[in-house]
């Protein structure tokens, strides 16, 4: 643990800003507590994916200047989200400012990777009695390799499982279908409702098979999605993304 | 049937709503394919150097794409030395053409086909019908679905939408099986004895092709069945369709190719038979047709041309969670599921305009993939092409369009989240009504006082 003199800039997604604001709070003070210093820079606004992933990336020219003048010049960019993070990793870039949006692209990390990889996090003071269930989510899992994919043969790991071990109390739920996709998807979600709601579903379901009480994972977009399927049908088994978890102390 | 089957201009969302009606049958097939994944997953696991296998394959097939025409020249020289028969086909309309004359030269009304995906791409079974000749399927799913005159949902598992009671209903049906059996080793012999005697009674066959070498002009059929060589076996003539991409360099070559494709398709280290075909026996033709349909265009697009590196296993259909609960039906086009959805807008992009985006870009299809094709990848590009194209709709392109306005102003932005979270009123799918996708069958997040922004403002002045 050792976040010392670093200065990072907290990219928050636009959704988390405006629904979930205790993820981005929990992400700002789990940094913090981890000594390192996180300033958030207040133009931005979107990472400029719902956009692009619906084929209007040629449209996504404004959000790229807006991030790339927001997060000049840090060591490192962390956003509690694999998806917006595979987004700009993959797509920014800037006509006014190339070698900024660059740099970014180089610097920008999702939440758990930026604590395993770059903080090189062991132990955490975190508390949470709870049965939980790991949502992995496409973009940071296959786009980020925040964990190892099903498909391929190659050796198992997960970095938001590592972390999620470090804390107290919490017992992690095994799942039939370890990384299947919530059918969640930006627009995907509303074009595609019925596939969409079912995907939602099964995969739901399949940690109340096991028992989960709570479902986390590194994207609240998902976690929105899936949130919006447990409330309907009136389950009591609540969504956390997982940098509340991580920064829950007794 | 293919082209008619479904209402026209039918979208993948339409079709696959319809198809989620019956939500004990989309559990069903979504149990049915994931078990296929899963025996995939355990076949791939046997091969310790499977990833290896994969990267090999996928820079073969490159090597084929970046010389295509010196092999395709290659091939035709050593097929025509061996004794038979090539034609060229730029289209499916030739293709068909083409396959009808050698019927018309022979006086034949009547013959067997084998599995072939480039005959259903190409429509051939319809074609010929018009001209008055009878096709009959050999291989038992597809023989059922032509029976019930419906496309294959899946092309490896052409009938997997259909449950064995239903195929016992058909069989009786069409068959004189009787009523009520839907035992599947019973009904399987009942459909042997009867595509018997069209074995015996056919002079020509045709066959698809999964892979042919550049080397010998040889070319191997892989089916589980033997129908194949049942078929070219008892015919005067033997027709084998292919399209352009499926040459490989040498024979060799097969030795990592026949290894992934049918652990990858059905999680068998291969099939039944694989079957070599290079010269026709004495007294009997063997022609071959090489059809372009569409992919010399995809060759020589840098963002697409990869697609054409697929050895049809259909690994990327079984992992996908969209096709497994929308069925294949729902692609309406020969080849279904995220492959289907990046070939066939090379093909016609306002007719499948709509199947880039039945897909959560979720990229499980990329990692199965045995030949490595970045089909998430494509979807996406091929999202890119649709959009500035004009293929889509009005309503979503005003939508995405103020989203985007408000969302490069964050002056905008933070003014539209503090009079009561924007996205309510910006994002097409937060509207809190009855006429909201989202809202259907999902509640709503629940509105907050203060966006993280405000927070950090009073919070970290
Ligand atoms: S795209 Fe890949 S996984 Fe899909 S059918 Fe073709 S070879 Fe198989």
């Amino acid at each position: 643990m050792k976040g010392g003199n670093l200065k990072v800039g907290l990219f928050v997604p636009c959704y988390v800003d405006q629904f979930y604001p205790q993820v981005a709070i929990a992400t700002l003070q789990l940094l913090e507590k981890l000594g390192v210093e996180v300033v958030y820079p207040p133009t931005q606004t979107c990472c400029g994916q719902p956009m692009a992933n619906s084929g209007f990336a040629h449209l996504t020219g404004g959000c790229n200047e807006l991030v790339t003048r927001a997060f000049l010049g840090l060591d490192y960019i962390v956003c509690p989200s694999g998806s917006c993070t595979l987004h700009l990793k993959e797509h920014l870039h800037s006509d006014t400012l190339p070698s900024a949006a660059d740099h970014i692209r180089g610097r920008i990390y999702e939440l758990t990777e930026f604590l395993v990889d770059v903080l090189h996090v062991e132990k955490l003071d975190a508390y949470f009695p709870h049965k939980v269930g790991v949502h992995q989510s496409c973009h940071g899992q296959r786009g980020l390799h925040l964990s190892q994919m099903t498909e391929l043969v190659a050796p198992v790991f997960s970095k938001p499982g590592k972390l999620l071990n470090m804390v107290e109390g919490l017992e992690l739920v095994e799942l039939d279908r370890t990384d299947e996709c919530c059918g969640f998807g930006g627009t995907f979600c509303v074009a595609e409702e019925a596939v969409s709601v079912k995907m939602g579903k099964d995969r739901v379901a399949d940690h109340l098979k096991h028992g989960a009480t709570y479902i986390t994972g590194a994207d609240m977009s998902c976690l929105m999605h899936m949130e919006g399927i447990l409330r309907r049908a009136r389950s009591p088994v609540q969504v956390k993304h997982i940098a509340e978890i991580l920064n829950q102390a007794r | 049937m293919s082209e008619s089957f479904w209402a026209p201009g039918a979208t993948h969302a339409e079709l696959a709503e319809a198809f989620n009606q019956n939500e004990a049958r989309v559990n069903w097939h979504d149990e049915t394919l994931w078990w296929v994944r899963q025996k995939r997953d355990r076949m791939a696991r046997s091969v310790p150097e499977w990833e290896l296998l994969r990267e090999t394959a996928s820079q073969i097939k490159e090597q084929v794409l970046s010389s295509l025409s010196e092999y395709l020249e290659q091939f035709e020289a050593q097929a025509t030395l061996n004794g038979v028969q090539v034609h060229w086909a730029t289209d499916a309309d030739e293709h068909n053409r083409i396959v009808h004359g050698i019927l018309k030269e022979h006086g034949v009304d009547r013959m067997v086909k084998s599995k072939s995906m480039l005959t259903e791409e190409c429509h051939l079974n319809e074609y010929l019908k018009e001209q008055g000749i009878d096709v009959v399927d050999t291989d038992l799913g597809e023989r059922i679905v032509q029976l019930a005159g419906e496309p294959p949902s899946h092309i490896v598992l052409p009938c997997i939408h259909w449950k064995k009671e239903e195929i016992g209903e058909l069989f009786h049906q069409h068959l004189g099986t009787p009523k009520g059996n839907a035992d599947p080793p019973f009904l399987t012999h009942a459909a042997r004895l009867a595509l018997r005697k069209e074995f015996l009674a056919r002079r020509v066959a045709i066959t698809g092709v999964n892979f042919a070498i550049a080397e010998t002009g040889e070319f191997v059929v892989c089916t589980n069945e033997g129908n194949a060589d049942m078929g070219a076996h008892l015919s005067d003539v033997h027709i084998a369709c292919m399209g352009i991409e499926k040459l490989l360099p040498l024979r060799e070559h097969l030795g990592v190719f026949l290894r992934l494709l049918t652990r990858s398709a059905t999680g068998q280290p291969i099939t039944t038979y694989s079957s070599h075909f290079r010269k026709p026996r004495p007294g009997q033709q063997m022609h071959i047709v090489l059809v372009d349909n569409g992919r010399s265009q995809q060759l020589s697009s840098d963002d697409f041309r990869g697609s054409l590196k697929c050895i049809r296993c259909a690994a990327c259909m079984n992992t996908c969670p969209v096709y497994r609960r929308s069925g294949g039906h729902s692609y309406h086009t020969a080849i279904a599921g995220p492959i289907g959805s990046i070939l066939a807008p090379n093909l016609d992009r306002k007719q499948y305009a709509d199947l880039p985006f039945a897909s959560t870009l979720c990229g499980s299809c990329s990692n199965v993939c045995p030949v490595k094709i970045d089909i998430h990848v494509q979807l996406y590009k091929w999202r890119q092409v649709l959009v500035k194209d004009g293929y889509v709709a009005v309503g979503k392109k005003l939508s995405i369009e103020a989203m985007n306005y408000t969302l490069s102003h964050p002056g905008l932005y933070r003014f539209g989240g503090k009079v009561g979270r924007w996205f309510m009123r910006t994002m097409p799918w937060l509207v809190n009504n009855r006429l909201n996708p989202w809202y259907k069958q999902r509640d709503m997040p629940t509105p907050t006082k203060q966006s993280f922004g405000e927070w950090y403002k009073a919070n970290r002045p």
